[in-house]
């Protein structure tokens, strides 16, 4: 029992990342009816938000200290970041300690605006052209930001440690009333998995309870009606890509301390999560959801040592292999409507 | 030999440019400065013309049903394997591997072809992804027996080779034609140099044999193109439902398409294992399935010449790119101020060297946006433009068009 629970919280954080991205996947194509394939860079680029953020707090100056030296016998170089000299040594350090969290307060403006110039600038134009155009476009755009990317950042990993608070694991069994040691699990991954709950319900609650949102899922199910009755549907639908955008960015600003950003990470993220999209039902919001923790737990299950005994490598095939049975048995995917987007 | 006289005309063109090659690409002497920009050894030269195999063959499925396969490289990869197992295990002759590489991946793509077509637009793209990557992943963990894993499959002496097995030696054979004793071996690396003055020209058997196979595969799609079968294929292209009204079952035409072009691919991966017996599961991976879309896409989807074009100058550029790092970007610009001439070269150095991707990137977008035809239809803008050709005729077609299509 403790073994499957354990398999199961494993697979939640996954399972998030590939919710949130393919929830920003499924908005766009349920809006705009977009094939994204830059939406792995936007989450890439939310990653890296992270990394700036956490660059930009530990700019240092350099002060030379005379009493000691280092191993050459000159002075010794003591660095000391701005912050902590402008908010005192407590303040500052903390400051920089939570650098991640604070980078969600610098991503979602980047984000949006990220989203925004994308399809202003481009994806506009793509809108009457074949989903092959919009595909290429798309992925010509993501190999554009990633080198992008590389040219600031280098093609190494980024580490982006979490705050000190978070750092470590915790006995998650005894709290549910286990044996010691049966279920340890690190803090920063219940951060995430809780960070990931409040950004989809918050999506949910934008587009189920506001007039903006009632409006936009109008224009989902009938654009052209929506249009007839004097509504600018281009703009909401512009403010949703804007939206997907920074949902995908936040997803990767928090999925930094997990795996250190490095500037292919979306494009690795992004088959997967197109897998997700699928499996959950093309332009089905819930389905995106549901696929994305699904596929996340069931891979986690795939790769439990007794499983691998049985189907040696099936922790590397089952999301592909799940996409290809629900392909090929239920094409409109878990939750997807009858004939939308079912050719 | 078409019965169309551009047909002919152009497959003449291509066959002299590819045998005349050496030469062609070779254009500056070898003590100059220019030395560099040369394409004219064996390497790159195998490259342009394995490459352009592989982009023929994806145009085959692409360029003319319209069906956008992201993961055509995992028969390029499957080639590869096979090739290589057939050197390890028969003989270091080409022609049997090149025949396996191409008989097992055509096998392979019709077991995903099978599956794959049920769907199509999107679907099939991510069908063909998810088949690709299950095939990239397995080939890295499951199948390490056949694959190697990580390290890729290469020779090694305990090979047993059973019929090269007599004349065994000391150390790894390498491929040749027919048998180690025909014609002193042929083998793929020998490479007969030519030196007139400052002009080197190298001859590389591996690049003759290549390039011959390479016609020949131009060949046979420009039949397909022009084939009963080819239109069938554009008709799909053009409305598959209209099609599945009048009673065509397009899915058999579809199949074929797609196991032709995935053999074009194996073919292609046969010969880059018979020119250097190495395969590794990054051939596999998504990346360069995403290469040889960008290749057609550049040269221009859906026609004959386009691919052989794209594949070629994505080759040329990603080598040439490649080589300029910041010490020859200091020389170019040393003309200009100091201070100018590092901010330049620190712009521009962004682009060349590692960044060669980055530029490629700009250029496939640029591409996709003003130019969907790709190099041929810049190349036919320009020469109309040139010309003035197209101008009049094109304001009396259009008072002929129908404004309204019908019924869809």
């Amino acid at each position: 029992m403790d073994v499957i629970l354990l398999q199961l919280l494993n697979g939640l954080d996954k399972g998030s990342a590939y919710a949130l991205i393919a929830l920003g996947l499924t908005l766009i194509f349920g809006t705009l009816g977009v094939v994204n394939f830059a939406h792995g860079a936007l989450f890439m680029i939310g990653a890296f938000s992270a990394v700036t953020v956490q660059k930009i707090l530990s700019i240092s100056f350099i002060t030379l200290d005379p009493e000691k030296t280092n191993f050459l016998g000159k002075p010794l170089e003591i660095k000391t970041p701005y912050i902590v000299s402008w908010f005192g040594e407590g303040a500052g350090n903390a400051i920089i300690d939570w650098s991640v969290p604070l980078a969600i307060l610098f991503a979602i403006p980047v984000m949006l605006i990220v989203g925004f110039v994308m399809e202003r600038g481009l994806i506009k134009h793509f809108y009457k052209r074949p989903h092959a155009d919009q595909i290429l476009v798309t992925f010509g755009l993501a190999i554009v930001m990633q080198e992008i990317i590389r040219v600031f950042y280098g093609a190494n990993p980024v580490p982006t440690p979490a705050p000190d608070f978070f750092r470590g694991s915790f006995d998650f069994g005894v709290w549910i009333g286990f044996s010691e040691n049966a279920i340890i699990y690190p803090y920063w991954r219940l951060v995430y998995f809780i960070f990931s709950a409040i950004i989809i319900s918050a999506v949910f609650s934008f587009l189920r309870f506001t007039t903006f949102g009632m409006v936009v899922r109008a224009g989902m199910s009938d654009r052209e009606t929506v249009g007839l009755l004097g509504i600018n549907i281009d703009k909401k639908f512009t403010i949703m890509f804007g939206i997907a955008a920074a949902v995908a960015g936040l997803a990767g600003v928090m999925y930094a301390p997990i795996n250190s950003p490095n500037f292919h990470m979306g494009m690795d993220f992004l088959v997967l999560s197109f897998v997700v999209v699928v499996v959950g039902g093309m332009g089905s919001l819930p389905g995106a959801v549901l696929a994305g923790f699904l596929l996340g737990v069931l891979e986690s299950f795939a790769s439990m040592n007794e499983i691998k005994s049985i189907f040696p490598g099936i922790d590397q095939i089952i999301i592909y292999l799940v996409a290809i049975i629900i392909l090929l048995v239920r094409p409109r995917g878990l939750m997807g409507k009858v004939g939308v987007a079912e050719e | 030999m078409f019965g169309n006289k551009n047909d002919t005309r152009l497959l003449l063109v291509v066959a002299i440019m590819v045998l005349l090659a050496p030469f062609i690409l070779q254009p500056f002497g070898i003590s100059t400065g220019m030395n560099q920009f040369n394409a004219g050894y064996p390497d790159l030269m195998q490259r342009f013309v394995i490459f352009g195999i592989f982009a023929i063959g994806f145009n085959i499925l692409f360029g003319l049903t319209g069906y956008l396969s992201f993961g055509h490289a995992a028969f390029l990869g499957v080639g590869s394997y096979s090739a290589v197992w057939m050197f390890k295990l028969l003989s270091m002759s080409v022609i049997p591997a090149i025949l396996l590489a191409v008989l097992i991946s055509g096998v392979f793509a019709l077991l995903i072809g099978y599956i794959s077509l049920r769907r199509s637009g999107i679907y099939f793209s991510i069908l063909t992804l998810a088949f690709a990557q299950m095939s990239y992943n397995l080939a890295y963990s499951v199948f390490t027996p056949i694959t190697n894993g990580e390290t890729g499959l290469q020779l090694s002496l305990k090979d047993p080779r059973i019929l090269d097995a007599a004349g065994a030696s000391g150390s790894l054979p390498s491929t040749y034609l027919i048998s180690p004793n025909w014609l002193n071996g042929l083998e793929m690396r020998d490479t007969f140099r030519l030196q007139l003055g400052d002009w080197l020209f190298q001859f590389n058997t591996g690049y003759y044999l290549s390039a011959i196979l390479m016609l020949l595969a131009f060949y046979v799609s420009v039949r397909i193109f022009r084939s009963p079968f080819g239109l069938m294929l554009r008709a799909v292209k053009t409305n598959q439902t209209r099609l599945n009204y009048t009673g065509v079952n397009t899915r058999p035409y579809t199949l074929a398409a797609f196991v032709i072009s995935g053999m074009y691919a194996g073919l292609a991966g046969g010969l880059l294992a018979s020119m250097d017996p190495l395969a590794g599961a990054e051939r596999m991976q998504w990346t360069a399935s995403g290469e040889v879309v960008i290749m057609a896409i550049l040269g221009g989807a859906g026609t004959l010449i386009g691919p052989i074009l794209g594949a070629g100058s994505i080759k040329y550029f990603e080598n040439i790119f490649s080589k300029i790092n910041e010490n020859i970007l200091h020389d170019w610009f040393a003309f200009l101020p100091d201070g100018l001439a590092n901010g330049v070269v620190w712009i521009v150095s962004k682009f060349t060297g590692d960044g060669w991707h980055l530029t490629l990137g700009l250029l496939f977008m640029m591409v996709v946006i003003f130019l969907p035809g790709g190099l041929v239809e810049g190349g036919t803008r320009i020469w109309n433009f040139v010309t003035r050709k197209n101008r009049p005729s094109r304001s009396t077609d259009k008072t002929y068009a129908p404004k309204h299509k019908p019924a869809e």
